[in-house]
């Protein structure tokens, strides 16, 4: 995105090949000199190193109420201070991160699934593209964060009942986060099988009597890696930011179980007197999907085969 | 052009009917008991009544088709009436009730509407005075200091969320600088200079955080495009026959990337009307977005139903928009 396109297979001249080169080395070495990808890469990992050694270290519980010390402010024992009904704010933070970031990784896995799967169908079968691609269309002309907040307002009680208050809301949002936004990823998955499909050695292994199915796993996924890839970081910045917003409104996980929505709801009253305690987590959230962001963009440009091996 | 547009016109109406039936069936799956909150005094013969009356006794192809029937014909016919003043046949007809509220759904969404659509309106255009500009000079100065500034600060608008840049917007505007109002009055009236600007001040920070996002949609799409159409012969024949370079790149390079970008901020608006839920709950505006929230937090299906159709409606028709205009603006693009 940041370069013009060069004409295709341009040769690379004036350089001696040291060693054999694959493709994922070229790719490496592309992602490398995209300065904005290193550094949201190093601060995605900074974040998700904080988040899970953290606790670890700073072993106050996220939950435990000390009312003598409640809003105090920056000391030893509690780096970011306590809110109003003393708990800790920087292990609220961590303990948010946690389940922001699993809601995240989790939602993106399976909105990942269902929109290959779809994909693949799509542009392989012929049969079965025309149905997929109307339900796709149907689903992008659905409202989708009005719907998400009427599902999980609905369906909350139950899964509760079932999984236990936690793990029945988690279920949920990332169920309903995964099932509303695999739209994209099918599209361009299907576009792109359409494409390979056609190609020499999608034949030649179909000559040779492959089935449908090797020549999926086989000839199509490895070569549809790369657009997943870059879906792949899209869909952990928008599920990241669709939770915190669902928290937001209040309608994500039980509110002694924080998340980064949740803090951000939670504390946003308190804008006047302490902005630091919603604006922390709300600098978290827009960190994590910033780099996220970047770290999708140097992606892009490092498996687009006209910019690589320049 | 007007046959492609008759066409999707009719090829909306089956999605229509296919969504609203979705949101049916996801609406009455759920497992909640709309008495359920009601005094546990209540006998459960009376409680059964309660359920008649709200329509539940039907089984539920009959509860949809009613509904169809409520919203499709009779509100329109209630529609017409209030705006012509005829009674057409008896004027009486059953009517989507709240739940909660007991009032007619569509009466509370027009009361609702003005401040929504006012807000979204108003950050579009906002959005598109800001976004065009940077992304004129951003491709046209092609990795200059702007264009790199631009380009970092639309990656931010990207990713963080409304209710951030709303919450930082009341941190500066109302709480350290006290400018302007955090709560946005709907009972305020414009009748003068002075209560105009009043309006004026409330609206600002919600029209700012909504437009912000757009903002940086719109800004890239408009760098892409005019970086497209530079490399243009027609831009090479219109330097060499001695035009200005202010109307080579004003009239002949921006019309032409106007094209692309007016159906990006087409399709775009649906989205900011369910980034308006999350803006008119910070600025408490009585849109349509808080009455959902009201609706879901009251579980009165009936009007989340309704507002979710109606939000349905905005994507179908704002799409259908973009492709329509697509078609109009670009002379190339033939659907026929």
């Amino acid at each position: 995105m940041t370069e013009g396109a060069l004409p295709a297979g341009q040769p690379v001249t004036g350089i001696v090949e040291a060693q054999s080169r694959s493709l994922w080395g070229d790719v490496w070495v592309q992602f490398r000199g995209h300065k904005g990808a290193m550094v949201g890469c190093f601060i995605f990992f900074a974040i998700v190193f904080l988040v899970l050694f953290g606790p670890m270290i700073h072993t106050v519980d996220p939950t435990y109420l000390d009312y003598r010390a409640k809003n105090s402010g920056w000391s030893l024992t509690h780096p970011l201070g306590t809110d109003n009904y003393g708990r800790d704010i920087f292990a609220q933070v961590l303990q948010g991160g946690r389940t922001s970031l699993a809601v995240g990784i989790t939602a993106m896995l399976l909105a990942l699934i269902v929109g290959t799967i779809v994909g693949v169908f799509a542009g392989f079968f012929r049969w079965l593209d025309g149905p997929l691609m109307r339900l796709t269309d149907l689903f992008l002309a659905l409202p989708l964060l009005p719907l998400l907040l009427v599902v999980v307002m609905l369906f909350r009680d139950t899964l509760r009942a079932a999984f236990g208050p936690e793990t029945g809301i988690f279920i949920l949002i990332v169920g309903v986060i995964g099932v509303t936004s695999w739209m994209q990823t099918a599209r361009i998955v299907r576009g792109d099988v359409l494409a390979l499909k056609e190609r020499e050695f999608v034949l030649a292994a179909r000559s040779i009597g492959t089935p449908s199915r090797r020549i999926i796993t086989r000839h199509i996924l490895p070569n549809i890696l790369s657009p997943i890839m870059v879906s792949a970081t899209l869909g952990i910045a928008n599920a990241i930011i669709t939770e915190s917003a669902v928290s937001f409104l209040g309608l994500g996980f039980p509110p002694d179980f924080p998340t980064w929505g949740r803090l951000v709801s939670d504390n946003q009253n308190f804008i006047g007197l302490n902005p630091q305690w919603a604006i922390i987590p709300a600098v978290a959230i827009s960190l994590t999907v910033l780099s996220v962001n970047f770290i999708g963009d140097g992606l892009r440009d490092a498996l687009d085969p006209r910019i690589r091996g320049r | 052009m007007l046959n492609y547009t008759i066409r999707r016109l009719l090829f909306a109406i089956p999605t229509l009917l296919a969504i609203s039936f979705i949101i049916f069936i996801v609406l009455d799956l759920s497992p909640g008991d709309p008495t359920g909150n009601l005094p546990l005094t209540i006998p459960p013969e009376v409680r059964e009544q309660i359920r008649l009356s709200l329509g539940l006794g039907e089984p539920f192809p009959i509860r949809y088709l009613k509904w169809c029937q409520q919203f499709f014909i009779n509100e329109p016919l209630n529609m017409i009436e209030q705006w012509t003043g005829w009674t057409i046949g008896s004027g009486e007809r059953l009517r989507v009730l709240s739940w909660s509220t007991r009032s007619p759904v569509v009466d509370l969404v027009v009361e609702r509407m003005p401040q929504t659509l006012w807000v979204v309106g108003m950050s579009q255009i906002v959005a598109v005075i800001i976004a065009v500009p940077i992304g004129v000079i951003s491709a046209y100065k092609q990795y200059s200091i702007f264009d790199q500034i631009g380009t970092f600060i639309s990656m931010i608008g990207f990713s963080v969320p409304t209710f951030f840049t709303g919450l930082i917007l009341i941190v500066i505007f109302s709480v350290q600088l006290g400018w302007l109002p955090s709560v946005y009055d709907t009972t305020h009236r414009v009748t003068d200079w002075n209560s105009f600007w009043v309006q004026v001040r409330q609206m600002a920070m919600p029209t700012m955080v909504l437009a912000l996002a757009t903002t940086a949609q719109i800004s890239r799409f408009m760098r892409a495009s005019m970086l497209d159409n530079l490399n243009q012969d027609y831009v090479r024949t219109a330097r060499a026959k001695g035009l200005r370079e202010r109307s080579v790149v004003m009239i002949h390079v921006l019309r032409n990337s106007m094209i692309p970008v007016v159906t990006v901020i087409a399709l775009g608006i649906p989205g900011v009307f369910g980034g308006a839920i999350i803006t008119e709950q910070i600025f408490k505006v009585n849109g349509l977005g808080q009455l959902l929230i009201l609706g879901i937090q009251g579980a009165d299906i009936p009007l989340v139903q309704t507002l979710t159709f109606i939000f349905a409606v905005l994507i179908v028709m704002f799409n259908l928009i973009a492709d329509v205009l697509y078609g109009i603006l670009d002379p190339r693009i033939r659907y026929d």
